[in-house]
């Protein structure tokens, strides 16, 4: 089954070759063939002399950034991305969402739509895409929602999961919190998934864990693209009869709504735990079989309607991930996002009742309703999480 | 890639074109060391085969053959252009691309602008046109001139809304100088209010620039460079001088000021032209710093200024040149940045900083951004209201926008000693 990632604006091209980066590197170097031609056949495929090609499109509204990622690819030697799998335009979306959804996606609706389905009529059989892209620029943001609408469109029964990058909480661009309200209110109607990685979060990871003194972007997205990876290389499941069948990114949790009787009221009071709807949990390397992961599915850390077994899924692949001898990734479906997004709301919102910058989007067809509908929706998404 | 398109009007803007343009082709010739016409040259610069007989341009990816501007000079006397036509730059300008006259506008906006605007309307659109033409994908006109004058100012604003009229979607970004108070134009307010209103209503961004400031800023670099230790040498190719020699009592008084307001549009246009890790398009600046539209006055200030004279002073730490990019030493119009509110800030860094330095430094608490203000008085009204097409109406409509603006500002700026609770949130029905 293959997987066809569409890398959008600066951050999406950027993240997502350096995931075509550890993807290669892991299915190149791992221990089981088994696990080394599915992982391969998922995300890169071979052309007629023999060279990998990933499964990928790139997308910007301005061409300096595929430029350096194509030449990247290529001058690593090792795998490069197709000759005609990127489609760029002169000038950038401008940081603003509305132009990049409402101008440049319908304007270049026919050539994108084109783009992608000469990457999947590659694949024997599609099982989704994965759009890579920021929340906070204008492409990315922007063009990455229309495409993610279009891929809806257009292939009603494959997933979507769209990987997000939030940025920095203070800020690289005034009008983030906007963009990224726009994205995500109509995303949550669109996408089957939605992975998060925070720069700040990242951040911290970088300077705390791995101890680098001068962080660049560069070591950001080395630290996402491994955890993506973790995600997403082949696994075994309990049902899978030990082969790497399991669906690549699809999402099975049995995760269904409260029933009318569950009234808890939640908030997001300090000290309150942090409740999960589901967990997955992934183990790659040595002793998988034998790890003990009983902690994962103690009721108490789960909502009350839903049993634990249900909501816990654990996946496991005796190969160890990008050589390290063991690895675990956890993908978390609970409130730990609720913070990060009401404050992102909370600072969109204050911007948003003194009106500044709504001309700028207002000229380009986004207008004031739009931005109340987008934080109705979201004000939902809190209150439901907040619920649990 | 995109191009951008200079315009030049007055004597000032013309004087502050041609420092940017030697100091482009300088920053260029720093970096293409193969001689090839790049999409970072193509941004400001054509490339012509004198070869061609229809005089086209090259595309991207050929060797250099002829670099010329991408811009249009035009000044209503001929002494300074005659200066350029014989100077060192005469090479990078096509006749075309100046428009002259002989008599100058008096240090009047209203003949400026309605006298010569009407009389050659026709002739700067088609030369705006052309210039245009040659550009593949044009996201910007920046205009250069000066507020108390005559020509920059009048003319220059007439400029300024033709090129809103002919090309509504193209950004116009203008770097507008401002007189000082002690200027020697005794009109120099009146065509200041009169142009002031023409950039609140046509431009979507401006640069505004102080004489003074830049006076204060070159006074510094002097003390810098001649108060170090001996031995202490300003290079001859210092951005600070002209492309000749050195900042010595001979070079003409402006020249250093001049350039100091040249590396500031070198450097704004420096991510659209040059990649980096985290590129801001000329789009994204006027999209991030104006949150209303009539509100798109942006103070501009740069750090360091000692590399400006080049002079070789261990390197002052980082997070120092963060604190000097706030402060009012720095800036290039005379405002107290820590006695009013800040709307909104973009920090352009070029060179070896890291996402983690900028970080750092940002997560401090920004101060303030103060607004000029412009006295006018009632003498010397006669001389507007002779020139066809004047009326006092216009200027008391300039006076209102102007207060207006600064109202505006002030609202905003009164807003600071409040400290603004969150606004309260949307409430869901559960």
């Amino acid at each position: 089954m293959s997987v066809v990632t569409v890398q959008l604006g600066q951050c999406g091209n950027q993240v997502g070759q350096q995931l075509c980066d550890v993807m290669w590197s892991d299915a190149q170097h791992a221990e089981g063939k088994t696990y080394s031609s599915v992982s391969c056949e998922r995300f890169f495929r071979r052309t007629s002399q023999g060279d990998f090609e990933a499964r990928a499109v790139l997308i910007d509204m301005e061409p300096k950034v595929i430029k350096h990622s194509m030449n990247k690819a290529e001058k690593c030697g090792r795998w490069r991305y197709g000759e005609t799998s990127h489609f760029s335009q002169k000038q950038g979306s401008g940081n603003n969402w509305a132009n990049g959804y409402s101008v440049h996606g319908p304007r270049h609706r026919d050539a994108l739509e084109e783009l992608v389905r000469r990457e999947v009529e590659h694949c024997d059989m599609l099982a989704g895409f994965l759009p890579v892209m920021s929340v906070a620029g204008g492409t990315g943001s922007g063009v990455g929602t229309f495409v993610t609408q279009c891929l809806r469109d257009a292939y009603p029964s494959s997933f979507v999961l769209n990987h997000l990058t939030w940025p920095y909480g203070t800020g690289e661009v005034i009008v983030q919190n906007y963009n990224s309200v726009l994205t995500l209110a109509h995303l949550y109607q669109l996408s089957d998934a939605i992975l998060v990685h925070e720069n700040d979060t990242v951040h911290r990871i970088c300077s705390q864990l791995l101890k680098i003194k001068q962080i660049s972007f560069n070591d950001i997205n080395r630290v996402i693209a491994h955890q993506l990876g973790g995600v997403l290389q082949p696994t075994l499941t309990p049902d899978s009869c030990g082969t790497y069948s399991r669906h690549p990114v699809g999402i099975d949790w049995q995760v269904r709504p409260p029933p009318a009787s569950a009234g808890r009221t939640g908030s997001l009071a300090a000290g309150s735990f942090n409740t999960s709807l589901a967990n997955l949990l992934i183990l790659r390397g040595k002793d998988v079989y034998s790890a003990e992961t009983g902690a994962f599915e103690d009721s108490a850390i789960y909502t009350s309607w839903l049993p634990p077994e249900e909501a816990f899924s654990l996946w496991k692949s005796p190969v160890p991930f990008n050589k390290y001898e063991k690895s675990a990734t956890l993908v978390s479906n609970s409130q730990a996002l609720l913070r990060p997004l009401d404050d992102m709301v909370r600072k969109a919102w204050n911007m948003f009742a003194s009106r500044a910058y709504i001309h700028q989007y207002d000229k380009f067809g986004i207008s004031e309703e739009d931005f109340l509908d987008s934080f109705t929706s979201l004000e939902q998404v809190i209150a439901s999480y907040s619920q649990l | 890639m995109t191009q951008s398109v200079i315009v030049q009007v007055g004597q000032c803007g013309n004087q502050v074109g041609c420092r940017f343009w030697d100091l482009a082709l300088r920053e260029h010739a720093h970096v293409n060391k193969k001689g090839q016409y790049d999409e970072a040259l193509s941004s400001f610069f054509r490339n012509v085969d004198p070869r061609r007989s229809d005089g086209g341009s090259c595309c991207v990816g050929g060797r250099i053959q002829h670099l010329k501007a991408r811009a249009v000079l035009i000044d209503m006397e001929e002494g300074v252009v005659n200066g350029i036509l014989q100077g060192a730059l005469r090479e990078v300008f096509d006749s075309a691309q100046f428009l002259t006259d002989v008599s100058g506008s008096g240090n009047n906006w209203a003949v400026g602008n309605l006298t010569y605007g009407s009389a050659y309307k026709e002739l700067i659109v088609d030369k705006l046109r052309k210039a245009a033409e040659h550009c593949d994908c044009l996201q910007c006109f920046f205009l250069i001139h000066s507020m108390g004058g005559g020509t920059g100012s009048g003319l220059g604003t007439r400029v300024l809304s033709l090129l809103e009229e002919e090309f509504p979607d193209v950004c116009r970004i203008v770097t507008a100088m401002y007189p000082s108070a002690e200027d020697d134009v005794i009109t120099s307010p009146y065509n200041s209010v009169l142009a002031m209103r023409e950039l609140t209503e046509h431009a979507d961004c401006v640069l505004p620039v102080e004489n003074q400031s830049l006076v204060n800023i070159v006074n510094k670099i002097s003390l810098m460079s001649h108060g170090t230790k001996p031995g202490s040498v300003l290079r001859k190719d210092s951005a600070v001088t002209s492309g000749q020699g050195s900042l010595s009592p001979t070079e003409k008084p402006f020249d250093a000021m001049n350039n100091i307001v040249a590396n500031l549009l070198l450097n704004i246009t420096s991510s659209a032209r040059f990649e980096g890790s985290l590129n801001m398009d000329l789009n994204e600046i006027a999209m991030n710093l104006v949150p209303f539209p009539r509100l798109h006055y942006l103070v501009p200030s740069l750090t360091p200024l000692y590399t400006l004279a080049d002079v070789n002073i261990p390197t002052r730490r980082l997070d120092q040149m963060f604190s000097d990019a706030f402060s009012k030493d720095h800036q290039l119009i005379q405002a107290d940045p820590k006695h009013s509110l800040y709307l909104a800030c973009a920090l352009m860094v070029r060179g070896n900083v890291q996402v983690s330095d900028l970080r750092r430094n940002i997560e401090r608490q920004l101060r303030s951004f103060n607004i000029f203000l412009l006295l006018s008085f009632q003498a010397h009204l006669h001389h507007y209201l002779h020139v066809d097409g004047m009326d006092q109406s216009i200027f008391s409509e300039s006076l209102s926008s102007l207060n207006a603006l600064i109202d505006e500002y002030h609202h905003l700026d009164a807003t600071k000693a409040r400290l603004l609770p969150d606004a309260p949130r949307l409430s869901i029905a559960r």
